[in-house]
């Protein structure tokens, strides 16, 4: 009976915080777009009887996802924000892992000092954070200036509202997901198999991609994760910093809920993200599932 | 065939040493870790660096691998400078304290790993892994993951993936600290075996005194930095150069005390060599009177000629077998040697094995518990002290006594128990003697 309610704590909170709202989204993204308030229809009136109820569901269609389809926009909006979410991956990847490496080497006594230094821009907030690059990214920013400054470009740069400025917050604002499980793996790894390598005619070189590329392999693919599952939806970085040909399911789907009031296609458009984000999600679970069993040996 | 077993290459001045150390030092800051030393290990050894934690013995096989080099000095590895020689290039292989097993790749691949390395054919690399698994018999586990087998099979995995490049030279930083004594024991052979069969030079650290003592043909005995006494496990054990190694191999007793010339012919606590065999021909039984002779001799004669003299009662005299039986127990001082003063209230303790030219010096005198016996009567032996059994160590096999000798000295006595517990008739409070051989210690000078 403990065991029982043990474990019914963390699926009353996932029933009221995640697959609630989920019913409650799929039943706006099967709903029709009114001029009302809320702004779809129908709407579940249990008052009206068992009639009333039947009457709903039968009113429920997939016209929405239908609409999807027929509208490039959409799918060219998931296309994009895939390839953005995959190369900011991967340019966190390069970023993050040679941090992380060189935080795992450092002394012992520095380690925690480091990990400080790459929390604490969490103690700021995000969108304050967002804003800084924009002051910094932008024609007046501080970064042409600089480069004017130096002489290196006689023209200030247009960074501000291009794809590349998305790439640049992306990166800077998920580097700590793609940083600190690959430290974790990292820190966790034993030197003397480096020197087990070498000893057996590895060179340096060898011995990190033989050794320490697939020892940090579940730290790679979470971080890879972290990165890419909320990079995929993220809709504050390309609207703040990307331009207006920067196209991102995020955005779009904003667009959708506040200047177009459509609530019943932005749930549609949800609801594939999510559907697009649950594979990703389960091979994530993978991963840290055979990482608990490699390291409960 | 005992002469061919014999393996001395150290004795031998036409063999050339494998490894050379030549006036090595190493620093780690202001530690100095390894002290100018200089020293020598031949092909086909089974070298033991022995020492406490922070003895340098570790630095010295890093630096054999080339993990560590020295900061001054050289080392030589078949006449070769080694001083800018990276681990990868060295035919030297290691193999770990923690094994340092790839826990991403099979055992197998394990084994392969080094020879993935070379420019072997990949069948070959089969054929010596294969070859690999037989010898350390873990065929059936080779597509296990390093976690999925037991401690010492581990141990074998490692051992036997620094072995498949077949190096000249095979160091083992402490191989069996993480196996528990039974198995430690059975891999210890196993070592042996392995080393005989390999042909390879292997250079084993140990905390472990009796580790090194089983595997090595040399024991090198190492503090602070320097090797205090490298010498087979045998000499290590009944020779130390010094109270250190003494005390750091197996158990002993530290006796200080000055030393003086010994005069033979004035045994101190023992008759002279031979009197034990004169007094036997003494015993043939001359006729004695009976009964009525007795009585005649006591009522009449006695006023006349004096108390007759009651014989001695005597066992008849031992057998031909008896007395080779009981040779060891007659123990005899042999001439020459020292005595060591050392407690007005003992006797002088006789070395017959002293070194004559050290007359007067202050020296340790050093004896192992085992090589004492203890007895509640004065037993027959060159060296007797009176003591009182102020504690026993019930070990199984042996008992240690903890004996408190006149004047306070506290004594190590150890006695195999070949009787059983309840038949022990020396115990506690019990005064006692303990007595030794005038062979069975050695003066140290430091």
């Amino acid at each position: 009976m403990r065991r029982l309610s043990l474990i019914a704590v963390p699926y009353i909170w996932l029933l009221a915080l995640f697959l609630i709202p989920f019913l409650i989204v799929l039943k706006i993204s099967l709903s029709d777009a009114a001029l009302a308030i809320p702004p779809y229809a129908p709407q579940l009136d249990f008052a009206g009887g068992w009639g009333a109820v039947k009457a709903f569901f039968a009113d429920l269609d997939f016209e929405n996802f239908e609409f999807l389809t027929t509208d490039d926009l959409y799918w060219k909006a998931y296309l994009s924000s895939l390839k953005i979410a995959l190369i900011s991956t991967g340019f966190t990847l390069l970023i993050g892992y040679p941090i992380a490496y060189s935080m795992a080497r450092a002394a012992p006594e520095w380690r925690p000092t480091l990990l400080m230094l790459v929390i604490l821009p969490f103690w700021t907030s995000f969108l304050i954070r967002v804003y800084a690059w924009m002051g910094i990214l932008s024609n007046e920013g501080l970064l042409n200036q600089f480069l004017l400054w130096s002489g290196l470009i006689s023209e200030p740069l247009t960074i501000l509202n291009t794809n590349t400025a998305v790439y640049i917050g992306i990166v800077y604002t998920y580097l700590p997901f793609m940083i600190l499980p690959i430290y974790s793996a990292l820190e966790k790894m034993d030197d003397s198999l480096l020197e087990a390598a070498e000893d057996l005619g590895c060179s340096r070189t060898s011995a990190f991609w033989l050794v320490t590329v697939p020892l940090s392999k579940t730290g790679i693919i979470a971080g890879c994760f972290l990165v890419f599952i909320p990079t995929l939806g993220e809709f504050v970085i390309p609207s703040l910093l990307g331009g207006s040909q920067t196209l991102m399911i995020g955005k779009v789907l904003w667009e959708e809920f506040f200047n177009n009031r459509d609530w019943p296609v932005a749930s549609a458009v949800a609801i594939i993200l999510l559907l697009i984000l649950i594979i990703p999600i389960i091979l994530f679970q993978r991963n840290e599932q055979k990482q608990r069993e490699a390291e409960g040996q | 065939m005992a002469q061919e077993t014999l393996f001395e290459p150290w004795n031998d001045p036409n063999e050339s040493p494998l490894i050379q150390f030549k006036n090595v030092t190493k620093k780690f800051g202001d530690f100095t870790a390894i002290d100018d030393l200089t020293q020598d290990i031949y092909a086909k050894e089974f070298f033991a660096l022995l020492g406490p934690s922070g003895c340098g013995k570790t630095t010295m096989m890093r630096m054999l691998g080339g993990f560590e080099t020295p900061t001054s000095g050289t080392i030589l590895i078949a006449g070769q400078d080694m001083n800018n020689v990276p681990p990868n290039k060295r035919a030297v292989n290691m193999m770990f304290q923690n094994y340092a097993l790839f826990p991403h790749l099979s055992i197998y691949e394990n084994i392969a790993f080094g020879l993935r390395r070379t420019d072997m054919a990949k069948g070959a690399i089969d054929a010596r892994v294969n070859e690999m698994l037989k010898l350390t018999r873990l065929e059936k586990f080779a597509q296990r993951k390093p976690h999925q087998i037991s401690g010492g099979q581990r141990q074998r995995v490692a051992l036997a993936r620094s072995l498949a490049k077949a190096p000249k030279l095979l160091l083992l930083d402490e191989p069996l600290g993480a196996l528990d004594k039974k198995l430690r024991q059975d891999t210890q052979f196993e070592l042996m075996d392995i080393q005989e069969k390999t042909g390879t030079t292997f250079v084993i650290v140990t905390h472990d005194q009796e580790e090194a003592m089983t595997v090595a043909s040399r024991v090198a005995v190492m503090d602070e930095g320097r090797i205090i006494q490298v010498a087979t496990p045998d000499v290590i054990y009944e020779a130390p150069n010094s109270t250190y190694v003494a005390d750091f191999i197996g158990d002993v007793n530290l006796i200080k005390g000055t030393v003086e010339l010994r005069v033979s012919s004035a045994p101190v606590n023992d008759p002279e060599p031979g009197a034990v065999a004169e007094n036997i021909v003494d015993e043939t039984p001359s006729p004695q009177p009976n009964k009525l002779g007795e009585w005649i001799h006591d009522t009449l004669l006695s006023p006349i000629i004096g108390e007759r003299i009651e014989p001695i009662k005597r066992l008849p005299p031992p057998s031909t077998a008896e007395l080779a039986a009981s040779q060891e127990k007659i123990q005899t001082a042999q001439d020459g040697g020292l005595l060591l003063n050392w407690s007005d209230k003992n006797p002088t303790i006789i070395v017959s094995n002293g070194d004559e030219t050290k007359d007067g010096a202050t020296l340790t005198f050093a004896i192992r518990p085992e090589k004492l016996n203890i007895s509640k009567t004065k037993p027959d032996a060159p060296n007797a002290l009176q003591g009182k059994v102020i504690d026993i160590a019930y070990l199984g096999n042996v008992s240690t006594y903890y004996v408190e000798l006149i004047g306070g000295q506290m004594i190590k006595a150890q006695m195999a128990n070949a009787r059983r517990l309840a038949r022990r008739d020396i115990t506690w409070e019990d005064d006692v003697w303990v007595s030794f051989t005038d062979t069975a210690g050695v003066l140290l000078e430091r």
